[in-house]
């Protein structure tokens, strides 16, 4: 039997393997991804327990997960270039200007 | 059935007017050919813009004032409207008009696009109106990351600056994971009421003991995205490379805006939703607040350039603001509320000496660069005297008020303990921001020549400048401000 | 019985994709690993009859933001910093701390969710999920609606903005 626990514990894993990614990547697209799986167990949360309360509230909190990722990633993501135009290194600790 | 009542739109109205002009000033920006004699009109449709705004909350604070108090609510209890959010969302408003004023000749120094950044500081106090104004977490959140990405652009805004881009690119990875930690504390609470209101989340914490695993979970997740927002230790790594890498008007912004409408999140999310659960978030606020004063404080000391030295001195303000919450009377929010604000002027203040003696070619940044200020520019030495003093917390300057509050609401709560570690780490501060005025004051340097500062910097230096001197001599009634703001 | 086996698959799915989008050393294999996990996600929304958020998922993430992930990967050519090492000095430390939070993580979640509240009776819900979704989206939850307007023309801005050429030093 499928309860919620087990959504609840899915979605825990995703948001300490993202954690983890965040941590101890040097590869600053892939820290990107990494918050992207974060946002993605946050998802997993709300969907289970929106269906656990039965109504769709937590349905529509995910979408708007889904629109912050998207704002993240395009900024992200350009902000990447302008960097990688600069300096030509996409590592986070070769950022080294200012100290990590 | 889509309703949208006369209330709503009384509550929504500031926040209107801004996202209206942030959008005008983008689609002027883009009608109007390029060479019609600079792009000055822009920052005068966008400071018009917090005017109106600004006068609109006049407006709403007046019909509160009418109404005996009664906080309004709007769209389904989304948005609350009582005296907390008009003060908070003042600060915010000041603050972004300061910064207007003195961004029109930096950009034109540093050859930057100006509609988009006067478009992306509306946004973002537009952000910042539904953080200090929400009470659902879902329009918190929305708001929250309106603010958070407005600011991940405008630090990296100098795109040709190395420094600038790494600075975004940090803030943004480590904004972008304490937003994950934020929200995955607030799915937790989302299960455990059902509803996104904090409000519905108040009505269940005390009916669950004080061990409650899943609240504790809700907690510590929540509290830790708050403390990357407000830049205070444990999570404060992104302060001193943000502050220094951006460009130092958004500095200014960021340190005052963000920190603000964040601690006004931070005192909505505890004392509204999560008032019933002190005994659980408040061990981990004092730990926070300890580390956020050694760090800050200590680091400062080590510090050659002005702007990571008040980047260090930020995390050390938050944890004095982190001591007022923790003291858990009201003279301690009364004292956070009055931080705030005197913070406000102070901080913008000594930012904006820094940008009024940008010279050709270089800005002013390191604290050599300031050596025998009171020789060359006795003004803008005697300014940035008082700007130090008021963050040191020296009478009779604003940031005195702050800490007298802060300190006097820890001794009448009974933690002496904290109210000395507060008291000496002041001690301490003094130490970094009188190396400062040595440079300033005492130390030979050859002349350097520095850009003639535009009117709009001379109008903001002398508003901080009066306003802290001000708030420091007649603190009366805006202690009065402070106090109501909390219905007090 | 059916329902579990689906779970599981769908759960490894999402978890084995997330390890591989953290360990894998070039940049693409990283984001065909997110892809594959993004899928399982999605798997789980439909199996919580979030059918519209399936198709979300479906839709915007995994043909959205992976391929401009993916673009930008190429536009950036990470073959050299594949070469590179990947991991910062603090891995061990940081793996620890994983370990230790995620043992509080999980301890926590299993006591807690014995106490979360009776779910509301059950109200059937009419309607399709897409059609109840939109309804609560346009009426309790306008005002966030409007709000993300704002939030995604920032990101337009911001993005143009950055990719965009431009500063003059």
């Amino acid at each position: 039997m499928i309860t919620i626990n087990h959504y609840l514990a899915v979605s825990a894993t995703l948001l300490l393997i993202g954690t983890l990614g965040v941590l101890t990547r040097r590869n600053i697209v892939v820290i990107l991804m990494s918050i992207e799986l974060i946002l993605n167990a946050v998802n997993v949360n709300l969907i289970a327990f929106s269906k656990y309360h039965n109504q769709v509230t937590g349905q529509v909190f995910a979408i708007f997960v889904i629109a912050v990722a998207v704002a993240e990633a395009a900024v992200g993501l350009g902000v990447l270039i302008a960097l990688f135009r600069n300096k030509g290194s996409v590592q986070a600790d070769e950022v080294d200007l200012l100290k990590w | 059935m889509i309703t949208y009542s006369a209330t709503d739109h009384f509550i929504l109205l500031p926040a209107l007017l801004l996202g209206m002009f942030g959008i005008a000033v983008l689609l002027l920006d883009f009608l109007f050919p390029k060479d019609i004699k600079g792009r000055g009109w822009l920052v005068g449709i966008a400071i018009s813009g917090l005017v109106f705004a600004g006068w609109q909350l006049w407006e709403q604070h007046r019909y509160l004032a009418e109404h005996g108090m009664t906080p309004l609510t709007g769209f389904n209890g989304a948005l609350v409207l009582d005296n907390f959010a008009i003060f908070f969302n003042g600060i915010v408003l000041v603050s972004a008009a300061l910064v207007m004023l003195i961004s029109y000749r930096y950009l034109e120094n540093e050859h930057e696009h100006h509609a988009e950044y006067y478009a992306l500081v509306l946004f973002a106090t537009f952000g910042a109106f539904f953080i200090i104004t929400g009470v659902d977490m879902v329009t918190i959140f929305i708001g929250l990351e309106t603010m958070a990405v407005s600011f991940y652009v405008l630090v990296g805004f100098l795109r040709g600056d190395k420094r600038s881009n790494e600075a975004a690119m940090k803030y943004l990875l480590l904004g972008g994971f304490s937003t994950g930690l934020l929200i995955y504390g607030f799915s937790i609470f989302y299960g455990l009421t059902g509803s996104t209101t904090l409000i519905a989340l108040a009505s269940v914490v005390p009916a669950r003991g004080p061990h409650d695993p899943l609240l504790y979970l809700g907690i510590v997740t929540t509290l830790a995205g708050l403390l990357f927002k407000i830049g205070a230790a444990p999570f404060h790594m992104w302060a001193p490379d943000t502050y220094e890498g951006a460009p130092t008007t958004v500095t200014a912004f960021l340190a005052v805006a963000s920190k603000t409408a964040s601690f006004a999140l931070l005192l909505r999310v505890l004392a509204v939703g999560l008032s019933g659960a002190r005994p659980q978030w408040e061990p981990l606020l004092t730990g926070a607040a300890v580390l956020s004063l050694t760090i800050g404080n200590l680091a400062a000391i080590t510090q050659s350039n002005v702007k990571r030295m008040l980047a260090y001195s930020s995390i050390a303000h938050a944890g004095y603001l982190l001591l007022g919450v923790v003291a858990g009377n009201d003279t301690g929010l009364i004292g956070v509320a009055i931080y705030l604000l005197t913070y406000a002027f102070m901080t913008i203040g000594a930012f904006l000496v820094l940008v009024a003696l940008r010279r050709k070619g270089a800005a002013v940044e390191t604290i050599d660069d300031l050596a025998a200020l009171s020789r060359r520019y006795p003004s803008y030495a005697l300014l940035m005297l008082v700007f130090l003093l008021s963050l040191a917390g020296i009478p009779p300057t604003a940031g005195f008020i702050g800490k007298y509050y802060i300190f006097l609401a820890l001794v009448e709560s009974g933690k002496y303990g904290l109210a000395i570690l507060g008291a000496l780490y002041v001690a301490v501060s003094l130490y970094y921001y009188f190396r400062l005025v040595r440079s300033m004051f005492f130390v030979e340097s050859t002349e350097a020549q520095v850009l003639a500062p535009s009117n709009g910097v001379r109008l903001a230096l002398a508003i901080t400048g009066m306003a802290t001197v001000a708030m420091g001599v007649l603190p009366e009634p805006f202690i009065r401000m402070a106090a109501a703001s909390l219905g007090r | 019985m059916g329902d579990s086996v689906f779970f599981y698959a769908f759960a490894a799915l999402a978890i084995l994709g997330a390890l591989g989008t953290v360990l894998f050393r070039s940049a693409v294999h990283c984001s065909l690993a997110l892809m594959t996990s993004l899928l399982g996600v999605a798997g789980l929304y439909l199996m919580q009859g979030a059918e519209f958020l399936f198709a979300v998922q479906i839709v915007l993430y995994i043909g959205g933001i992976m391929v401009l992930f993916l673009f930008v990967i190429m536009l950036v050519n990470l073959d050299q910093a594949a070469k590179l090492k990947q991991f910062n000095g603090q891995t061990p430390l940081a793996v620890l701390a994983i370990l230790g939070t995620g043992a509080a993580f999980y301890a926590f979640l299993a006591k807690g969710v014995a106490t979360l509240p009776a779910p509301a009776s059950a109200t059937v819900m009419t309607g399709g999920n897409t059609e109840n979704v939109a309804d609560l989206l346009f009426t309790s939850y306008l005002l966030p609606f409007e709000v993300a307007s704002v939030l995604l023309l920032v990101a337009v801005v911001g993005s143009v903005l950055m990719a965009g050429k431009g500063g003059t030093r």
